[in-house]
């Protein structure tokens, strides 16, 4: 069967932000609707979904970086001793 | 509301739940498996709800669900059916559903109070598989074999309900009026099912607890 794939999205709750649950493969919305409730919100998981068809979705997956410009990534800078200062003056415990 | 009608209900509900869970694993896709098992175990929970209710506070739902015999059950013959065919499965859902709404609309109705709010309470869950039944009805009623299922199923339909409301039932559907397979009959395919159902339970002793 060549159903449509729709991408589900949760919210445990209230305020928080949906995330990625799973997918449900279903003919239409309202299949995929019904099947959605079952698998990611009969035990009460989730105070609401989104369904979308994974055609709509715009995937971006490369990620080009001829000039090693590592000053624009996160890993290129260390924060950890900087950190610890930070706490020290602040006077709170860091995470072990 | 007499209690025979209200334990018709109970039996219906846990007989066509105990059907309907006999797809599980075996569903024709794997979301639908998990929704019709779903279901079918809210069905089973409603026929819980109601045996309570018969029995009072202090009585054993449980004994009156499994200690009776095969012929004593109250259930409607299209529950009983043992449908491993899915056109059919689809129609006895959509038709037990259509049905069902009618009669849970009179309970909610009812003059006992107690019996009215557990009417509801059952309305607002079965709302969701009037959803799931009439999704899969628009998509199947145009199918030859869907609509031959449903006419092979209309005189148990009929059966589900009493006279009196059987005529919103012929309106909802849109088949003419034919004479029903009423309650209070058994098909053969109810015993078989009765000893599976009760086996574990008979095969404890008398008093035992779970």
């Amino acid at each position: 069967m060549s159903h449509p794939v729709w991408e589900v999205f949760r919210k445990e709750r209230r305020g928080q932000p949906f995330e990625h649950a799973g997918s449900v493969v279903a003919p239409d919305a309202d299949f995929a609707e019904a099947w959605a409730r079952e698998q990611y919100g009969r035990r009460g998981e989730s105070v609401a979904l989104w369904l979308v068809p994974r055609e709509a979705i715009r995937d971006v997956e490369d990620w080009a970086d001829e000039f090693d410009l590592k000053y624009r990534r996160v890993d290129g800078y260390s924060i950890k001793a900087r950190l610890k200062e930070a706490r020290e003056r602040a006077g709170t415990a860091g995470p072990g | 509301m007499n209690e025979q009608a209200l334990l018709g209900l109970a039996d219906d509900e846990l007989v066509l739940g105990w059907r309907d869970s006999e797809w599980t694993g075996i569903a024709p896709m794997l979301e639908e498996d998990v929704a019709f098992s779903s279901i079918a175990q809210n069905e089973i929970g409603h026929a819980r709800a109601v045996y309570e209710l018969l029995v009072g506070p202090e009585g054993d739902a449980d004994a009156l669900a499994f200690d009776r015999k095969a012929e004593e059950y109250h259930c409607s013959p299209l529950v009983e059916l043992h449908l491993l065919e899915w056109a059919h499965t689809i129609a006895r859902r959509w038709l037990y559903e259509v049905a069902d709404e009618i009669r849970i609309t009179a309970l909610k109705d009812d003059s006992d109070p107690a019996v009215a709010g557990l009417a509801a309470k059952i309305d607002r869950e079965e709302a969701y598989h009037r959803m799931h039944a009439e999704m899969w009805h628009d998509r199947l009623r145009g199918e030859p074999r869907f609509q031959a299922a449903v006419e092979e199923l209309w005189p148990y339909a009929l059966g589900v309900l009493p006279t009196e409301l059987r005529g919103e039932l012929v309106t909802r559907v849109g088949l003419p009026e034919v004479e029903a397979i009423e309650r209070g009959t058994h098909t053969d395919e109810l015993a078989p099912m009765w000893k599976e159902m009760t086996e574990v339970r008979r095969s404890a002793p008398a008093g035992a607890r779970w």
